[in-house]
């Protein structure tokens, strides 16, 4: 059913924190591998071992540089996957009801024994969260791991999506962003999550968190020069050791 | 956006059939019998080819059918289900007048205005995208309906009207392509709002995700061929309206003229519609720092 | 595992390395496991080498023509054998194999990797990096680290960098490139290439000058406070004053004498002139305060060398110490040190350091990593909470390591291990006259300490027969026709090289691999591996274990897939080419096989009594811990247990290990030491100074007078910066700019690129070329350019990079493939914009004028110094046919081409 719910039970989604990002694709295959073998149809490969391979991947990394003038320019990873508008607006124009948002927990999923491939909910997607498989002709996108997070066949501990359990740099955390307390809920707080495009009215459920700012970039008071000039006025480098092996 | 032939088939092709079959329900033009079938046949022949080259766009078509569920928020279920009903309506509408010699007014304006409303659809798929402020506007539905409409009016041989529908669209077509150069810097999207770093300075991509290509950048980002878009719209412009309507003013149309005409017209409406998708720029280009 | 498939590898939450997290490549083993460009059969070589063209043989065969090359030279020359090994878990198992068969030519592949940072570490605190050290993730609060773009460790160092994060505390970057782990730096110094040391020192500088050092713990755990004998006359010159039992001495300042240094109760002066029994002396710490103090070190002197200004400089100075000294950190746990000096709680000092191949692949890194050891030494944050700890069997001083022997006896085993530390020129392996007894030359005047080998001299000096010819280079794992050599196309050349007769310089060649890649073409045998999801493997603490701070932890891969192919694991297929040459070790009295294959020898072979390849389930019982009899079930009793063992320290001996008497009892009783080995830091290292001595014409053994200066440059027994070498020598004006590689994150050097989904990332490498050197030169969207050393050229794809030295350049390494390897289509990206920077490296420097091989390498280690690279710039427009440049002939794929498209997990759908 295409139609949004109006509101949803959980909000399940995550937060991705730019600052500690370390850009290392671990999270990219990781989804691959977890939904390629597990979720629908596989996440084909074309001209794997050729010129130009294309594959379908529901989450991605790009890298961006950010330079203000005169200062270093900063390197940015940015892994990217679906963020599970609140107001979608892949769902609405699937002509199909193979779109949909689930109203007990707000994943956006699609049932692909409906889809017809129109490729309509991906242009409808300013974030280009959704994948049309060249091969299975269905759409892919992120499913935030429906078939782990509730999954009793997995210990309870690993019931997390496939990418936050691998992420090394513990920069992907999952949650329920209507539930206060929730990590997801507290990191946004304290850390300024934020939403990509807000101008698209997708409202995001999943949230970025900042880069914190640079040391380098950022001119930092140099409240720590005079630490290391004390001594000079004391005797110098000599009367600074002969005092400090006196109170050994 | 990648102009695929099978949409701009599609598009265009639908477009004109419908837009014939507004003017048929107009019962224009004034024929019967086995010139009235021609002509209907023409009609729903150009839509039905329209609909169907737009299969080709599809992953799994034989399950169209599900395409017709989501009436109540898609306009690509609307779409298809108000073409299938036009085609119906107007079937039986002009079996009734070819073969029994009886034109049914009424069924006739239901006719045109389920061409129109299909031809509509069909534009607000274009226009309800907001990741792509070229088409999120009015103009393209007010464009999709005049070229269903100047077109459907060559089809029908109704010069006058086509004249000025055509001079219409002229001036809406090129408004449009100068409204259309400045949306995307309306939209307010920018690389620094699509990954929120704005507040670093300026953004600018180092690494796409993948060093090759992917469904995405094939499918929305289409920088290849943009520059020769002043030659392509003038090109299209002067061949879909200026000289058409220039012809008509100086000529007696006949049939060898029509058919130029109609020829004329094809070419630059093709043009037209390659620019609407090749021109169209998707906001997820911004996340591969081209547009 | 599903249907006899592997369905998702996922990580082990219990893995004391891994936590449960993988990488890009380890979630991707699907693609490696299944690459269809796996090896199938042994083969022989029907074409001429570099074709790539083979006949399929059996097993039996290949062992029958291995052992026609080997047995003859076994009986004559056993050096005639050069077996060198590249990136593998199994080098305590390969070296035994070397040893037994006699040959000296063994090694790994550390000498090209990363053997000055190892080396700097054990000479400088008996210890290093890399994977024997770690920070304190859990306390440090500032966390500086030097040239890594991965590392080794690169889970634990993600995971350590996250908890950073997570409690916001300070990480500082120093790289040329801010990318990866400079990424998510809170502070990033993007250094230019080379300068670390002088960085480095000029910090040591600003700490001295402002007293900012921990003396205390100098005093107790380091060398500093020794007596070094100041008399340049001596023969002993710049050495240790020792007692009668070979004690170094300490002067007294309570009772003003010189005591042996371990003298309970002692304060021991740190400056003023003293004299031992007539000879001149002084503390070392003042020898070194009066070094680093000179104008020489100060910020203003370095800056413009390093590109970075003196205030920030200073500023890092001054913040180490704020942290080090104001945010000392103080746990409730009472220890007792090796002298019997109880303490009651732990001081830490919470800044800490790692750092990698960026400061270890220059000609200067051994030097550059002892002055970072010699920052952490002085910050007094080696081995206490919130600094570097070590991981067991480390720490481990020089004197714990053998010494390298090269003893040759045709028919015999080799009279010791190969590879180890020299504590002098009396150990290094040459002949009386001064000629190497090693293919490689390492442990020669020219990189006396090249404790790993020098794997990447090999083939230069088997081609030009110096020191002598061999016959059968035997190799395992690494792709040294291509990524792993600098000079590719040399080397190349030298593989295919025929003398007057028409026969290969390099007679023989026998390759190990488990794919098809460059180096397979150029083998005249091949014996194919297993992957590894289907053979035993052994992660010893014999060899580089997986090891955490408070725990010592060995593992083991077991085979969950039976091959489909003709294929074995190399070591089993070793182990049965042992048995065929009747290798000793390998077969009893009457020849019949010791060990079956490797799954035995790990669990039964024992390196000393109760110590084998597994410390864990030992003994009948499986009881026993590090020492015990061999258990036949042990390695049932890993899988068991998830793959691994581990054994916990307990907090009051998991910190100061090299002085804590409870660590070093626990060590010896878990079999890492027979016997305690407490020790102080050597930030003086005698050693270096011997070999000076030499230099200076002191003592019986004498370098060659052409190494006489650089010895003494360079052998300086506290840490220097001197210039790269190849910079000294080319002209800067004309190549001045750096060139560099890092490794990316998804990709395992060479082969990454047959998998399917890692090649999709990295397909291609472009060069990224500084913001400040794209405008220079003009570049726009979508360049090429050409970049020349004064060895050679490439053409390649360039991008602009902002967050980037100015006077840099990089690109990812050892995407590049050559054609028709890996069964990728010859047209594959890899192929066309893929490219090595590697063409424009030498194993040798530029011509000096005075007619000798000048390695371009550490001079101490031998390290090969792949970051001094220099190249000029120029920008080309794209070429209309796309390729890269130079561009070689197709090799032939042995395996075909991979599959047009793949969809895996498609039968399960
Ligand atoms: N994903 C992945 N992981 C790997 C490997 C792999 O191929 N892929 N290979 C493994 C192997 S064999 C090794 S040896 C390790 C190596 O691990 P790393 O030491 O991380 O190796 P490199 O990628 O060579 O990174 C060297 C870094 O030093 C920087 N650098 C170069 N010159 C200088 C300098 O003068 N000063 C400073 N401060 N920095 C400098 C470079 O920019 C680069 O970031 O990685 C291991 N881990
Ligand atoms: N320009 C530049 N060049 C460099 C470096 C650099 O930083 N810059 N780094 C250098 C360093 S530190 C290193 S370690 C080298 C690494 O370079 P290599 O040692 O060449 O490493 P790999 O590419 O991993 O290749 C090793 C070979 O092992 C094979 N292999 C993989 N798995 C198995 C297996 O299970 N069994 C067997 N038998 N074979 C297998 C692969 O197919 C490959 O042919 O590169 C060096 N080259
Ligand atoms: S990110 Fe894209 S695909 Fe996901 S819910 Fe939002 S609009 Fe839909
Ligand atoms: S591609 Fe599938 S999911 Fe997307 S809009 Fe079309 S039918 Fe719906
Ligand atoms: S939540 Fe699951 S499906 Fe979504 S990006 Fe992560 S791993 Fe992929
Ligand atoms: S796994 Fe984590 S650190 Fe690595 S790219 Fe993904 S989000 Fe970033
Ligand atoms: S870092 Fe190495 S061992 Fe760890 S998951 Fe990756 S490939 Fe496997
Ligand atoms: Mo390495």
């Amino acid at each position: 059913m295409t139609q949004l719910p109006a509101s949803t039970k959980k909000k399940l989604g995550l937060v991705i924190d730019l600052d500690t990002c370390v850009g290392c694709h671990a999270c990219v295959i990781s989804c691959k591998e977890w939904n390629t073998t597990s979720y629908g149809a596989p996440l084909s490969d074309v001209d794997a071992y050729g010129a130009d391979p294309v594959g379908t991947f529901l989450n991605r990394v790009h890298t961006f540089e950010a330079k203000q003038e005169g200062c270093s320019a900063q390197t940015v990873h940015f892994p990217k996957s679906c963020l599970h508008c609140e107001d979608a607006p892949c769902v609405t124009v699937c002509p199909t009801g193979a779109s949909y948002k689930r109203e007990e927990d707000g994943i956006v999923l699609v049932n692909e024994d409906h889809c017809i491939g129109c490729g309509l909910c991906a242009w409808a997607c300013p974030y280009g969260a959704r994948e049309l498989d060249k091969v299975e002709g269905v759409m892919k996108k992120c499913t935030l791991c429906v078939d782990r997070i509730y999954n009793e066949n997995i210990p309870e501990e690993d019931r997390i999506p496939s990418c936050v359990k691998t992420c090394p740099a513990g920069a992907r955390h999952f949650g329920d962003f209507n539930d206060p307390n929730s990590n997801v809920s507290i990191l946004s707080a304290a850390r300024g999550g934020m939403d990509l495009m807000p101008e698209q009215g997708t409202k995001p459920v999943n949230k970025y968190l900042p880069p914190r700012p640079k040391a380098d970039i950022v001119p930092e008071l140099d409240v720590l020069g005079p630490l290391l000039a004390q001594n000079e006025k004391t005797g110098g480098f000599l009367g600074w050791l002969d005092r400090t092996l006196e109170k050994l | 956006m990648h102009p695929a032939p099978s949409v701009i088939i599609f598009t265009a092709l639908s477009g004109l059939g419908f837009g014939l079959m507004f003017w048929m329900g107009l019962g224009l033009p004034a024929v019967e019998g086995t010139t009235a079938a021609i002509f209907a046949v023409l009609a729903m022949g150009l839509a039905t080819i329209g609909l169907l080259s737009s299969m080709f766009h599809l992953g799994n078509p034989q399950r169209f059918l599900r395409a017709l569920t989501q009436w109540k928020t898609s306009w690509l279920s609307r779409e298809g289900i108000l073409s299938i009903a036009t085609l119906g309506v107007f079937f039986i509408y002009a079996c009734l007048w070819a073969f029994l010699d009886n034109r049914v007014v009424l069924l006739g304006y239901l006719s045109s205005v389920m061409a129109m409303g299909t031809v509509f659809f069909t534009a607000m798929i274009y226009a309800q995208m907001k990741t792509v402020p070229r088409w999120n506007a009015m103009s393209t539905p007010l464009l999709f309906l005049l070229y269903a409409a100047g077109g459907g009016a060559l089809l029908a041989a109704q010069m006058t009207e086509a004249m000025l529908l055509l001079a219409v669209l002229a001036v809406v077509q090129a408004g449009a392509w100068i409204q259309g150069d400045g949306a995307f810097a309306k939209s307010g999207s920018t690389i620094e709002t699509a990954t929120g770093l704005g507040a670093l300075g300026k953004v600018r991509l180092l690494e796409k995700p993948h060093s090759g290509t992917n469904y995405l950048m094939t499918e929305m980002i289409h920088v290849i061929g943009r520059k020769h878009v002043t030659k392509l719209r003038v090109i299209s412009i002067s061949l879909m309206a200026v000289l058409p309507v220039v012809l008509i003013l100086l000529t007696d149309v006949g049939h060898m003229v029509g058919g130029l005409l109609i020829l004329l017209h094809l070419v630059g409406l093709f043009t037209a519609r390659w620019l609407f998708f090749a021109e169209a720029e998707h906001v997820v280009g911004l996340y591969y720092d081209k547009r | 595992m599903k249907d006899g498939k592997v369905k998702y590898i996922e990580g082990n939450k219990d893995h004391p390395v891994n936590k449960g997290v993988l990488c890009a490549k380890g979630s991707a083993g699907i693609m490696q496991h299944y690459a269809p460009s796996r090896l199938r059969n042994p083969m022989k070589r029907v074409g001429e080498r570099g074709e790539g063209k083979f006949e399929d043989i059996s097993w039996d065969e290949a062992f029958e023509i291995a052992a026609g090359w080997l047995k003859p030279i076994r009986e004559t020359a056993p050096e005639k054998l050069a077996f060198f090994t590249g990136r593998d878990q199994s080098q305590s198992m390969t070296s035994w194999w070397a040893q037994a068969f006699g040959t000296p030519n063994y090694a790994a592949h550390g000498g090209f990797c990363s053997v000055n940072m190892a080396a700097g570490g054990i000479y400088t605190m008996g210890g290093a990096f890399w994977e024997f050290g770690t920070p304190d993730w859990d306390r440090t609060k500032l966390f500086m680290i030097f040239g890594v773009a991965e590392d080794h460790d690169s889970n634990p160092i993600k995971i350590g960098l996250g908890k950073l994060k997570a409690r916001g505390a300070k990480v500082i970057g120093v790289n040329p490139v801010r990318s990866g782990y400079n990424a998510i730096a809170d502070e990033w110094v993007g250094i230019t290439p080379g300068t670390d040391g002088l960085f480095i020192l000029a910090m040591v500088h600003e700490l001295l000058r402002a007293g900012k050092v921990d003396l205390d713990y100098l005093i107790r755990y380091t060398n500093l406070p020794f007596l070094v004998n100041t008399d340049e006359t001596s023969d002993e010159s710049g050495l240790m004053i020792r007692d009668a039992d070979g004690k170094e001495m300490v002067w007294d300042r309570v009772n003003g004498k010189a005591v042996p240094w371990d003298t309970k109760g002692v304060k021991p002066a740190l400056h003023g002139p003293q004299s031992v029994d007539g000879v001149t002396c002084k503390p070392a710490f003042e020898i070194m305060a009066d070094k680093y103090m000179t104008d020489e070190y100060t910020p203003e002197a370095v800056a413009d060398r390093c590109g970075i200004s003196a205030d920030r400089i200073r500023k890092i100075a001054a913040e180490l110490a704020q942290v080090a000294f104001e945010e000392e950190i103080i746990l409730d746990i009472p220890w007792t040190d090796f002298k019997g000096e109880k303490h009651d709680k732990m001081i830490g000092r919470p800044v800490s350091f790692h750092a990698m191949r960026g400061i270890s692949a220059h000609s200067n890194g051994f030097q550059t990593a002892r002055a970072l050891h010699m920052l952490q030494i002085l910050l007094g944050s080696v081995e206490v909470p919130g600094g570097m700890r070590f991981k067991p069997p480390y720490p481990k001083p020089v004197e714990g390591h053998p010494k390298p022997h090269h003893t040759v006896t045709p028919g015999k085993p080799l009279n010791g291990p190969h590879l180890g530390y020299p504590r002098g020129p009396e150990d290094l392996c040459i002949d009386a006259d001064g000629k190497a007894k090693r293919i490689d030359k390492a442990f020669t005047w020219e990189n006396p300490l090249s404790a790993h080998g020098m794997m990447h001299m090999v083939i230069s000096n088997a081609h030009a027969g110096d020191p002598y010819k061999i016959d059968t280079l035997f190799m395992y794992m690494a792709n040294m026709s291509w990524n792993s050599s600098m000079n590719t196309g040399g080397v190349m050349d030298m593989l295919r090289d025929k003398d007057a007769n028409g026969e290969y310089v390099i007679p023989h060649i026998i390759y190990s691999d488990a794919y098809s890649s460059e180096m397979v073409a150029f083998a005249d045998l091949i014996f194919p591996d297993t992957t590894y999801l289907e053979r035993h493997d052994c992660i010893s603490m014999l060899d580089r274990p997986i090891s955490e701070a408070d725990a010592m932890a060995d593992s083991i891969r077991w085979p969950v897939v039976e091959p489909d192919r003709d294929v074995r694991g190399f070591q089993t297929a070793l182990i049965q080419l042992g048995v065929k040459l009747g290798l000793p070790g390998m077969v009893d009295e009457n020849g019949a096989a010791i060990y079956e294959d490797y799954a035995d020898y790990i669990t039964n072979h024992q390196r000393r009594p109760g110590i084998g390849p597994l410390a864990g389930f030992r003994g009948a019982d499986g009881k026993g811990k590090g020492r015990g009899d061999p258990n036949p079930t042990q390695i049932q009793a890993y899988i068991d247990n998830g793959g691994f063992w581990i054994d916990h320290i307990d907090p009051e001996n998991a910190y100061f290990k090299p002085w804590n008497k409870g660590y070093q009892e626990w060590a010896v009783k878990r079999g890492i030491f027979d016997v305690e080995m407490p020790y102080v830091f050597t930030v003086y290292q005698e050693i270096l100074q011997k070999f000076r001595n030499a230099a200076d014409g002191k003592g019986a053994l004498q370098p060659p007078d052409h190494l006489r200066a650089q010895l003494s440059a360079t052998m300086d027994p506290l840490p220097i910066w001197y210039e790269p070498f190849e910079q000294t020598i080319i002209n800067q004006d004309e190549y001045p700019i750096h060139a560099l590689t890092q490794r990316p994150m998804a990709m395992y050097h060479s082969w990454g690129s047959q998998n399917a989904w890692l090649r999709q990332i990295h397909g291609t490498n472009p060069l990224f070329v500084s913001g400040e050197l794209w405008e220079q030169h003009g570049f726009t969207d979508g360049d090429w350019a050409v970049v020349t050393s004064i060895h050679g050229e490439i053409q390649v794809p360039a991008v602009r990079m902002d967050a980037l030295n100015g006077k840099t350049i990089w690109t990812w390494n050892a995407i590049g493939k050559r054609k028709g390897a890996w069964a990728l289509s010859e047209d594959a990206p890899e192929v066309t914009k893929g490219f090595l920077l590697n063409h424009l490296i030498h194993e040798l420097l530029p011509p000096k004028g005075d007619g000798l091989r000048w390695a371009n390498s550490d001079p101490i280690t031998g390290q090969a110094a792949w970051f001094d690279l220099r190249v000029k710039i120029k920008r080309i427009p794209k070429p209309d046919h796309i390729q890269t440049k130079p561009d070689f002939a197709a090799q032939n794929s042995p395996v075909g081409q991979g599959p047009k498209n793949v969809s895996y997990g498609k039968e399960w759908t």
